[in-house]
């Protein structure tokens, strides 16, 4: 049956793009660690989410919908678009913002230590837990949910093909070449 | 030609709604010389203007318009102003409906009868019989172009179907295949076949299923008999000194008010609006609301048993590709109370995006269970459970008591709890999903909870007494004889079938009974 390839094609443009981003995603895929001590050039690029921000909402969008196949790239275009509405929307700004400050402070208070640098993704998640009922964790999870699912590259990675009229549905690509089930 | 009727004619029927009820309606009255003005309140979008893009589409003809909920449904808590997905666009739902198209049986038009007193339900049986339906079913599936009859052949079945047949293969099940579908397997009534495209609930690209927008209101417009004004959203019914409609107040876009008189007027805005409608047009003579002496205007909501089940499987499914209900098993649609439920269900295959399948997999989940399914995408089989559920005189939609529209007026609240029925139906009916496809290997299976509701019924019920409900079994007012109700809202139970060829059927046998009305100038 055909199947999808969903390697990572690099071109030099989105290698450029998204290769100092990758390092913190193979931190995270190896340990759970997510080591950023210089400032991401993609946080600086956000207008209404403050840098430090920035850095504790990507790890947090990465435990809210982990996907170990996925680099950072994709959390932080979906974080990018929150932002984008933050920039247009004062109370919203504020309440990354400061929501960020309280997830940092939930942390210190369950594990002494700012959120993103809690090591083990178990640990993370129990802070999230602690902090499930606000109001700032339900914008964040409700919008992320749409916003990194909404991305074709994302897509691609998770073996869905997207739009299919423009090449003529799937009659002639596979809409019954399943070949496992004998008899089917 | 495409007719132009004055604003003060009044010997035009006015059909309010456009899609399976409205549309239908509107073509078969045009067919007979009976000259219809159809306001429909969303815009007229072409098969060229659908996109196979859940979100864009889902913004581009949904019904956005601000509702609220209550009760104990969970739809209530993820989706609060959202309790149903349905559409706001010239052909109504039948633009994003799935193409399913199943007869009621026989004791489903009786189930007062069949089922008997059932506790904290308000059951009735309908004042029409299957032997009365026949005939019009027949024409409904001539109409459509419904696969497994006339002659025509059933579609092919694609991978989500394979898995599904394979697991009720292995369970014993006897009756499974690719369903009555309104999708013309080969090129019919001058559209093609279907080019398992997918994307069925985002507007059909190649015209293959049916549906309003590009059947019934091209041919009844051809007539020169039937003028549709999209963007036309009604606000009111209404009367003459008699308590005979007389006249509807609609805005158009622009938000200018308009008065069209009438001779007759068909509500079909769907099972929210139509009641929120007559609840709207309450007067000094009428009120509790246009046709509401019986107090049924807006109770007995129903929104069919529903769920999912998906199965994660080893080896890829790609169930996205393709028809995406073309695959059903019936035999648990019986009635068969040993199972703990009246009534029955249907096991319908189903597939969702990426983006939908995030957003209801599981409201509101978060975390690596939630996560690692969305991994799996491609190596996922999908099913839609969709039941009878309990018509309940307080599952209802209501005025808002303090939010108002933009035209000033009460927005819908819509209040719904599970009966205990449904949720023993439930129970059972992700008990049998999840064996399906265990039956075939599913490493993992997942219960996904009632999407909103597609299927919006009830709210203004036909009976055989006024006292029972809204309409009779033409659904003409009891109180009211030149008002009728032609959507699936005059349902007096909802049966386990998805109700679109149910709609379709009244709004035929509908229009016979106006049109000799209207010649023995009873109204």
């Amino acid at each position: 049956m055909r199947v999808l390839d969903k390697r990572t094609r690099f071109n030099r443009r989105n290698f450029l793009k998204t290769s100092a981003a990758s390092v913190a995603a193979a931190g995270a895929v190896s340990g759970g660690m997510v080591s950023m001590t210089a400032m991401p050039a993609w946080a600086e690029g956000l207008t209404a989410i403050k840098p430090d921000a920035a850095k504790t909402l990507l790890v947090m969008v990465r435990d809210l919908y982990p996907h170990d196949r996925l680099g950072d790239a994709y959390y932080e275009k979906a974080l990018a678009s929150m932002d984008q509405e933050a920039a247009k929307d004062v109370t919203l700004a504020g309440q990354l913002n400061e929501g960020a400050v309280a997830l940092d402070a939930a942390a210190r208070k369950l594990r002494n230590t700012p959120y993103a640098a809690i090591k083990a993704e178990e640990d993370r998640v129990a802070v999230l837990k602690s902090i499930e009922t606000t109001p700032f964790f339900r914008k964040v999870r409700g919008d992320m949910v749409v916003a990194l699912y909404n991305q074709p590259e994302v897509w691609a990675k998770l073996g869905y093909e997207g739009a299919s009229a423009e090449y003529g549905g799937y009659i002639h690509r596979g809409f019954d070449d399943l070949d496992w089930i004998k008899d089917a | 030609m495409v007719a132009k009727f004055a604003m003060d004619d009044d010997s035009v029927v006015v059909v309010i709604g456009s899609g399976a009820g409205g549309g239908t309606l509107a073509n078969e009255l045009a067919q007979k010389g009976v000259k219809v003005v159809c306001l429909e309140a969303g815009g007229r979008h072409e098969i060229q203007d659908f996109v196979n893009d859940e979100w864009k589409s889902f913004s581009q003809i949904s019904w956005l318009d601000k509702r609220t909920t209550s009760g104990s449904w969970r739809v209530a808590k993820d989706f609060p102003n959202l309790p149903a997905w349905i559409v706001k666009a010239v052909g109504g739902s039948t633009v994003h409906w799935a193409g399913a198209s199943l007869r009621f049986q026989e004791h489903e038009f009786k189930t007062r009868t069949t089922y008997g007193a059932v506790e904290g339900a308000n059951l009735l049986d309908w004042p029409v019989t299957l032997a009365e339906m026949e005939p019009y079913y027949d024409k409904a599936e001539f109409k459509m172009g419904t696969t497994g009859t006339n002659g025509i052949p059933r579609l092919p079945g694609n991978n989500n179907y394979k898995v599904l047949a394979a697991g009720a293969k292995k369970l014993g099940y006897a009756e499974f295949h690719t369903g009555n579908m309104s999708i013309n397997s080969k090129p019919r009534d001058g559209r093609g076949a279907c080019q398992q495209i997918g994307f069925c609930f985002q507007g059909c690209k190649s015209g293959a299923k049916w549906s309003t927008l590009y059947t019934e209101i091209p041919k009844g417009e051809a007539t020169g008999n039937l003028e549709v004004r999209p963007n036309s959203q009604v606000l009111k019914i209404e009367h003459d000194a008699k308590g005979k409609v007389n006249a509807v107040l609609y805005a158009d876009a622009t938000g200018a008010m308009h008065r069209q008189k009438a001779r007759i007027v068909a509500v079909a805005g769907n099972s929210i609006e139509s009641p929120r409608l007559l609840l709207n047009s309450a007067s000094t003579m009428f009120p509790d609301g246009l046709a509401n002496s019986s107090g049924q205007v807006g109770r007995n909501y129903m929104r069919h048993m529903t769920g999912s089940v998906y199965g994660l499987f080893d080896r890829p499914v790609h169930m996205y590709r393709g028809t995406t209900m073309a695959g059903i098993i019936r035999d648990e649609s019986r009635f068969d109370p040993r199972r703990g439920f009246v009534g029955g269900y249907e096991m319908e295959t189903l597939s969702l995006g990426v983006p939908f399948m995030a957003a209801f997999l599981d409201p509101g989940a978060w975390g690596r269970d939630f996560s690692s399914a969305l991994d799996a995408y491609d190596h996922i089989a999908g099913m839609w459970l969709v039941g009878e559920d309990m018509p309940r005189e307080t599952n209802r939609v209501t005025l808002h008591a303090t939010e108002k529209d933009k035209f000033g007026l009460p927005i819908p609240n819509v209040n719904f709890d599970d009966h205990p029925n449904d949720i023993a139906m439930r129970t059972h009916a992700y008990g049998r999903g999840s064996a399906v496809y265990d039956a075939v290997g599913a490493v993992r299976t997942i219960h996904t909870p009632p999407y909103p509701s597609t299927h919006n019924l009830g709210t203004n019920r036909m009976s055989a007494n006024a006292r029972d409900g809204v309409v009779n079994k033409w659904g003409q007012a009891h109180d009211v004889k030149n008002l009728f109700v032609s959507d699936g809202s005059q349902f007096t139970s909802g049966a386990s079938e998805n109700p679109t060829l149910t709609i379709v059927a009244l709004a035929i046998r509908q229009a016979d009974y106006i049109a000799d009305q209207m010649s023995k100038r009873e109204i």
